[in-house]
This record gives C-alpha cells, structure tokens and sequence, in this order.
C-alpha cells in the first residue's frame, strides 16, 4: 500500500529479541486456550484502561525471543457493537504489535474468515492459527491450509490447542514474519463498483494524520462508523460531502443501506475463500447433535437445565458444607496449638483475631465453595452448555430488563456474588453489565443461604425460607426492571453463537479453574483481610459498642431486633455467614428460639439477605463499575433492607405472628 | 393467488395469531364452506408447504404461509383504517368492504395507501397489528420509489419462520446498535438461513446460517426480513390433482 510510508508508524527497535504478538479471534475458537497453552503461568490478567473489558498478558521464550502475547478479547467484527470491539480495533491500529495471530475455527471458516478479512484491512503482521482442526475433521469439514494461505496472502498453521499441536510452528511464524520487516499483507478486494468507490475515498483521504490505514478509514466512513466520523470530520470537514455523495450513490444501486452493502461483500469474500479452500461432507448423526436438540428443546430442555442446574448446586453444597467443615476444625486446632504455641497475650490475640483470621475465613469458607464452583462452571462452558441455558433463559431475564446471557452470572450469584459481578464482563455494553451487576449483588449467595437455611429453616421452617427466597426474587425483578427504565443507553437483544458440544479437555478446564480462583484470591482475600483487621480494631477501641447505640433506632425500634444485631450486622459486611456466627455468641446460645421471636428471625434475616453487599463483592464493584456506582448499589441495598425489614416486621406483628 | 386461498390463509392467520391452530370446523365456520371442503383445500395448500396439519388439533402456517397471508391481512388491514380514518365508515361496516376489496388491491396502492396514512400500527375494528411493510425502506421518502420497483418476492420476518423453514436475509429494519451485530454475526443481505429451533414463551429462535448455529431474541428476530419465495403463484395445472372445482 502506497499509504503505508507516510504513515506514522512504532520504531521497530523497542528491545533487540523481545517480540509482542496478538491473539485475535471470534469466541469459541479456543483462543484463549491457545494463550495458556503459550504463556502457562507466566500471566497476568488487568483491565484495558479505563474499561470493564479484561486484558490478559503472559510472555514466554522461544527461541532466544522473549515473546509477549496479548490475549484480545472474542469478537466477532471491527465494528463498535461492544467495549471489546472497540478496544480490539484500537490497540491493533495504534500499538502495532509486532504480529497478530488470528485464530480461526476451522469448523466454522465462513465466519471466522469474515473477521479475518476485517483484520486484513488494517493492513497488520498477520498469522492465521487454523484452530479446533479435530473437532473440524469429526464434522466432515477439510480445509486445505496452504490454498487458504494463498487465498488470504498470509502464512496459516494448522492447530489443535487443547493437544499442543502447531503452536511451535505459530511462533517460529510469529518470530519469521517480525524479521520480514513491514506487513505484506493486503486487504482482499471487494466487489468492482465497491472498491471503485473505495479507492476514490482513499485517495481523497491522502493528506488525514491518522494512525489506522486510510483505506480502512474510507471503508469505515462508508459504514457510517461513529467514532471514524467524529476524527476524521474533526480534522477534515470538506470530506464528508464526498463521503455522503459516495453512499447515496452506493445505497441507490444496491438498494440497500452502505454498512450492510459492505458487510455483505465482506460476507462474499469469506464465503468465497472458504468454498475454495473446504471440502464438506455431511456426517452421520452423530450423538453430540441429538444432545444439542434434546438440551434446547421445549420441554426436555428445561427439564433436563433443571436437572443440571439443582445437581450442580447440590454437588457444590455437599462437597462445600464437607470441605468447609473440615477445614474450620483445622483451624480451630490450629488455633489451640498457635496459643499454646506463643501463649495468651494482647500482641498474640491480636495477630491472631486481626491478622490471621481474616485470611482463614477466606480459606474455609469461601474457597470450598468458589473451587468447586469455578471447576463445574468451566466444564459447563467448555461444552458448550452454558449457551443453551442462555438461550432457554432469554424470556424469562427479558423480564426483568436483560437478555439471556444475563442469567450465567445470576447463577453464579448463587455460589458467590463476587464471580457473579465478575462474570458480568459477558453482557455486550456497560449498561447491561451493570444492571446485571446490581441484581447479581441481590442473588442469595451461599453465604446467605447459610444463614436462611440455619436460622429460618432450621427454626421456623422451609415454608419461610422459601418465602424468603421469594421476596429476593421479587425484589431482584422489581429493581432490574427500576434499573433498566432509569439507565440511560439503549437495551441490547440476545444474539450469541451456539457452540457445537465438545468434550471439555482435563487441562483446559484445570487451568482455567486456577486462573479464576487465583483472580478471586487476589480480589478478594486483601479486602477481607483489611475489612478483618478495622473492625478488629474498631471492636478494641470500643468503637462498636458506640455505633451499636447509635444504630440502636434502627435495630430496635424500626427493625424490632435485639440491640446486639447492630454489632452483627456491621461484621456480617465483611461475610453474611458470620452473622449467625455472632450472634450466636454474643448471645451466649445456638438455641434461637431462646433470643429471637419468630417474627425477629425472619425480619433478621431478610435484613442480612438484603442490606449490603458483602465488603469482596463491593471492592469487585467498585473495580469494574468505580467507586461511585459501588457506593450506590451499596447504598440502596442498605435503605432497602431498612424500610421493607420495619414494614415486614410491623406486617408480621399485624398477622399476630410473635 | 386465487381468492379462496387467500381466504383460508387469512383465516388461517387469524387463528394463528391469537396462538391458536386453526381447527377444521372453525375454518368452515369462518369461510361458510363444508368440512369437506377445508380437508380438501388444507392438503393442497399443505402440499404447497404453506402449512402444516396435525391431527384433531388444527392447521398451523408455515413462514411461507405467514409470508402470503400476511400480504393479503395486510391489505385488508390497511383497507379498514382507510374507510375508517379516510372515508369516515363505521368499525362495523369495514370488515365486510375490506374483504371484497383485498383480493384486487395492487401491492403498489397498498403501500401508497400505508404512506399516505403515515404506517398505521393497526387496524381499526379489533386493533390487530398491520403485518409490516417488506420494503426495504429507511424513511417513508424511500416508499415511493421502493414500490414502484418491488419485486414479486416474498418476504416475512426471521420471527415468524417455524423449525424446519429456511430461506434468504434480505434487510434488517430499525435494531439500532444491534443491526450491525446481526449482519456480522452472518445474517446479511444474501445469507441462506434455516430455523431449527424456537425456544417457548416468546424466546429466542436458533437458525443454521452459514455452517453454524445462531440464538437470536425474539425482539431482534422481528427485525430481519426472510425472503421465503416467489409471490406469484405458479400456473397450477387446470386438471392437476390439488385443482378445486367450486
């Protein structure tokens, strides 16, 4: 390209031997296993700045290269559809990684290859990783790579990321086209009437400062793309009218609209490539197909998500409620030996209570639920499955203002509102990502249920829990659809790819279970080890007995509770769970019915379902939404536990409950 | 399109519509026509493939079906609010001037008719939705030389097409910042698309495009125009085995 001089343009030269490559690619196509394949666990996982959007680095050494790779996000165009596409288009256009690896499901080449010839247009190093070749072959599909590296004009290696195979061969790719020097790569040619206009916007483009290739640019005008319009009609305003004059002539004889006319040629272009370059068979019926149809069927297929879904819960509740239990008597006895170990003493006690036990509750409490948790999640979503419940789901989020995607994270509300908020990343725009986040933070997580299940169920029976269970439910619907009037931006409709099902690879689903687990550790532990040790100490300074007066209006008049529920409901922000625990202990009995009338245990308890986020759960809003919006959610949880907990009670006290 | 066909798939879609199959006697009630009659006319047009049969529970349309009936409810529709809103008669008189007037109505008058009343939603006697205009348009201005232009094609949305239906994107409408999505997730102008799945509840529908499978929102699925064949009906032999002699 004659435009590519003149362009500015990184120094090749950062540092002799260190080399970065960018995976890029649809969802599904097993890029990012490619990336722990590659970097193992030389990795680490931000955020792209100032974005909700996760940005995940590792570095490995090949061949006397240290190589960084960059994990892009799965997209599916260079549009401005999502935050991911935003990003994706902006760091490949102005960092210039030295090359970008295109990873293609070569199951599914007519679309992936629509996305490569996007990637094409920016005119980069490009390398194509033909991934998920076994589970093509199994579906009768047979691409030839070297035509497909013809018809491209880039180098294409064959891959099966789960097996290691071809990705020896990707870097030794990755390092020979870094020495090659500028791209060779050329965008592929749309149709002759399009292109024409092409060329003349491109010319017309020669004297813009830009730092994206300017026949990208006329392509991205001629699609009316947003952010385009603004920097180039910035800078050159004359061209707009050539600009408009070109569409109206394009829309008139095509008849429909620019964007879609070139969507549609890139369409042609991929169809085209992928027709020369694959054989298909049709395979025999194979089990996985009738799986497929019967998971998202009707009636079977609630039937059977039901099934999955109880028995997923029940397995992690078993096996949680076995782990946890034996862990916390580990811990007491090492809490015997440490005291004998060092004695009893206010230095010791406070190491201990201040220090120490914040970091064990993490350990005892939440990992036996979050690994499992994390473990069965994995296995779920490498299949495929996930998908389907989405789908299944769709009608029923619409209700309260989500699409279907929406319910993965509600889900996993149920195990740990923390994963939950994190998972919210999977809705397309920040809006949906925070309306999801709001009513994933009123999920009863397994802490809560700890607490519904001991004292309501427990005590006044399942009727109650389950009417509990209800009210959360009614609330959840009521605020999402309150959130979903009040934030501004427009609702997006579910549009997802349904994965064909694959057996979920021992190693992928084990990595991927420890890298979440390892975020989770690293969110939240520090949190609940600081959140620990200023109540320790507001507790040593007598600070809470004074908050435990001034909150006592609330608790006792509003709420009807026992003054001491002021102090468990301070601690019970840093875990729900600890609020049984508490008052248990201030009260000096596990017997409730002793301390607490009916009508108190259920107010209590909606109040510790209800009132705040847990303090990991604010510090993961406040990371991907800002302080502000976490202070909000936090906030109105708090006002709402307060005035629906006093009408509850004074409603109960009403119906002549005790 | 011979008049009776368009009567049983308008009556057919009236049924439909409300989540009903259409049952035999209903359909002869509707039509004043004997059971033996329906029986007769409902296996022609299901070897047509415009809809399907199932025993003792009724008759449901395909997308191709949908696709004509909503051409011709359309045109009645649009009719009804015109000598309502237009020519000041009675909701109680429109139904039966409509029905004479439906059959010879050009499909350029009816779209004149739609702009010069501004898109009506629905029509005026039981305030049932106007099937959409298949147009590809963007702003009425665009009607006028779209209409003189159309095609015989036959267009419906991705919404109505049941599981087993397939046939050819031909525009997206209105879906804001999703429209683009679609057309890049392979549901373009020209893509080949199969519906296999429909979730229940006005969920999404599941369609094979492009070697793979796709969920799309019942909302979205609205918005994308399904080209499901020609609307001229192909010269049926006058002695053919389906022929009806009235």
């Amino acid at each position: 390209m004659s435009n590519k001089e003149n362009q500015p343009k990184q120094e090749k030269t950062d540092v002799e031997g260190v080399i970065t490559v960018a995976l890029a690619g649809n969802a599904n196509v097993g890029k990012s296993v490619i990336f722990n394949q590659l970097t193992g666990l030389h990795q680490h996982v931000g955020n792209w700045p100032g974005k909700t959007v996760k940005r995940a680095e590792g570095t490995l050494v090949h061949d006397d290269y240290t190589i960084d790779v960059v994990d892009l996000p799965g997209i599916y165009s260079l549009s401005t559809y999502s935050l991911e596409e935003r990003v994706s288009r902006e760091y490949i256009a102005v960092e210039h990684p030295d090359a970008i690896i295109n990873v293609v499901d070569a199951s599914a080449l007519e679309r992936n290859l629509f996305f490569t010839a996007q990637l094409l247009e920016l005119e980069p190093h490009l390398i194509v990783a033909l991934n998920l070749m076994d589970i093509a072959g199994k579906r009768g599909v047979h691409v030839n790579t070297r035509r497909l590296s013809e018809s491209l004009g880039v180098p294409v290696v064959a891959t099966t990321a789960v097996k290691s195979l071809g990705l020896h061969e990707l870097m030794d790719e990755a390092i020979r086209v870094h020495k090659e020097g500028s791209p060779t790569s050329r965008p592929l040619s749309f149709g002759p009437e399009v292109e024409k206009t092409v060329a003349t916007l491109t010319k017309a483009l020669e004297d813009l400062e830009t730092l994206y290739p300017r026949r990208w640019v006329a392509v991205k005008l001629l699609e009316s793309d947003e952010e385009i319009e603004t920097l180039v009609y910035e800078r050159s305003p004359h061209i707009r009218e050539e600009v408009e004059a070109a569409k109206k002539k394009m829309e008139e004889i095509h008849g429909h609209d620019t964007a879609s006319v070139i969507t549609s040629e890139r369409y042609i272009q991929a169809s085209r490539i992928a027709a020369e370059v694959s054989t298909h068979v049709e395979p025999g019926r194979s089990g996985w197909r009738s799986l497929e149809d019967a998971t998202s069927h009707p009636v079977f297929g609630y039937a059977i998500m039901i099934g999955v879904v109880v028995g997923m819960f029940f397995s992690i509740f078993t096996l949680g409620g076995f782990a946890t239990g034996i862990l916390g008597s580990a811990f007491d006895a090492l809490k015997t030996w440490y005291f004998v170990a060092v004695g009893e003493g206010a230095i010791q006690g406070f190491v201990w209570s201040g220090l120490i036990e914040g970091v064990m509750a993490g350990v005892s409490i939440a990992l036996p639920y979050i690994v499992p948790f994390f473990l069965v999640l994995s296995l779920l979503e490498d299949s495929g499955y996930l998908a389907r419940i989405a789908f299944l789901m769709d009608s029923l989020m619409h209700k309260i203002g989500l699409h279907g995607k929406g319910f993965i994270p509600m889900m996993l509300g149920f195990g740990c509102n923390v994963p939950a908020c994190l998972g919210c990343s999977i809705m397309e725009t920040e809006r949906e990502r925070l309306i999801c986040a709001f009513v994933s933070s009123l999920v009863p997580c397994a802490a809560r249920s700890i607490v519904i299940m001991g004292l309501v169920a427990t005590y006044l029976g399942f009727g109650w829990a389950a009417a509990l269970y209800a009210i959360d439910f009614a609330l959840i619907f009521i605020l999402g659809r309150i959130a979903f009037k009040v934030l501004p931006g427009e609702p997006v409709g579910l549009i997802m790819e349904m994965p064909i099902y694959r057996r979920p690879s021992a190693k992928v689903t084990a990595q991927r279970t420890w890298f979440r687990v390892k975020d989770f550790v690293y969110e939240a532990f520090p949190i609940m080890v600081a959140g620990n040790f200023v109540i320790y100490i507001a507790n040593a300074l007598g600070l809470i007995a004074i908050i435990q007066d001034i909150f006592s209006p609330v608790t006792v008049w509003w709420l009807g509770l026992p003054a001491a529920t002021g102090v468990v409901l301070i601690f019970g922000i840093l875990r729900k769970e600890l609020t049984l625990i508490l008052l248990a202990s201030i009260m000096g009995t596990t017997n409730f019915t002793l301390i607490l009338t009916t009508t108190q245990m259920f107010v209590f308890a909606f109040v510790v379902m209800i009132y705040i986020p847990c303090i990991a759960t604010i510090a993961v809003l406040a990371k991907e939404f800002g302080g502000k919006t976490a202070a909000i959610i936090s906030l109105t949880e708090v006002l709402l536990a307060v005035v629906l907990g006093g009408i509850l009670y004074r409603a109960l006290l009403l119906l002549g409950f005790g | 399109m011979s008049e009776s066909v368009e009567e049983y798939l308008e009556a057919i879609y009236a049924f439909n519509e409300k989540g009903e199959l259409a049952k035999n006697q209903d359909l002869a009630d509707r039509l004043r026509v004997s059971p033996a009659s329906v029986t007769q006319m409902i296996k022609k047009l299901a070897d047509e493939g415009l809809l399907t049969y199932e025993p003792y529970k009724g008759v449901l349309l395909t997308g191709k079906g949908t696709a004509r009936a909503q051409k011709v409810v359309r045109k009645h529709r649009l009719i009804e609010r015109f000598l309502h809103d237009a020519l000041g008669f009675s909701k109680e008189k429109v139904h039966d001037e409509a029905c004479r007037l439906e059959h010879s109505l050009s499909d350029e008058v009816a779209s004149a008719l739609c702009e010069n009343m501004s898109n009506p939603p629905t029509c005026p006697d039981d305030g049932n939705p106007i099937p959409p205009c298949t147009l590809d348009y963007s702003t009425c201005d665009q009607c006028k030389a779209l209409r003189e232009r159309e095609s015989s094609r036959l267009l419906t949305q991705l919404s109505r097409l049941r599981p087993g239906d397939s046939g050819r994107v031909s525009f997206t409408r209105g879906g804001g910042t999703a429209r683009q999505r679609i057309a890049d997730m392979g549901l373009c102008h020209g893509a080949e698309v199969k519906v296999v799945n429909a979730a229940p509840f006005q969920g999404p529908v599941e369609v094979e495009v492009r070697g793979t499978r796709l969920a799309l929102g019942r909302e979205l699925a609205d918005k994308v125009y399904i080209e499901v064949g020609e609307a001229a009906e192909p010269a049926s032999h006058p002695h053919g085995p389906h022929h009806v002699i009235h």
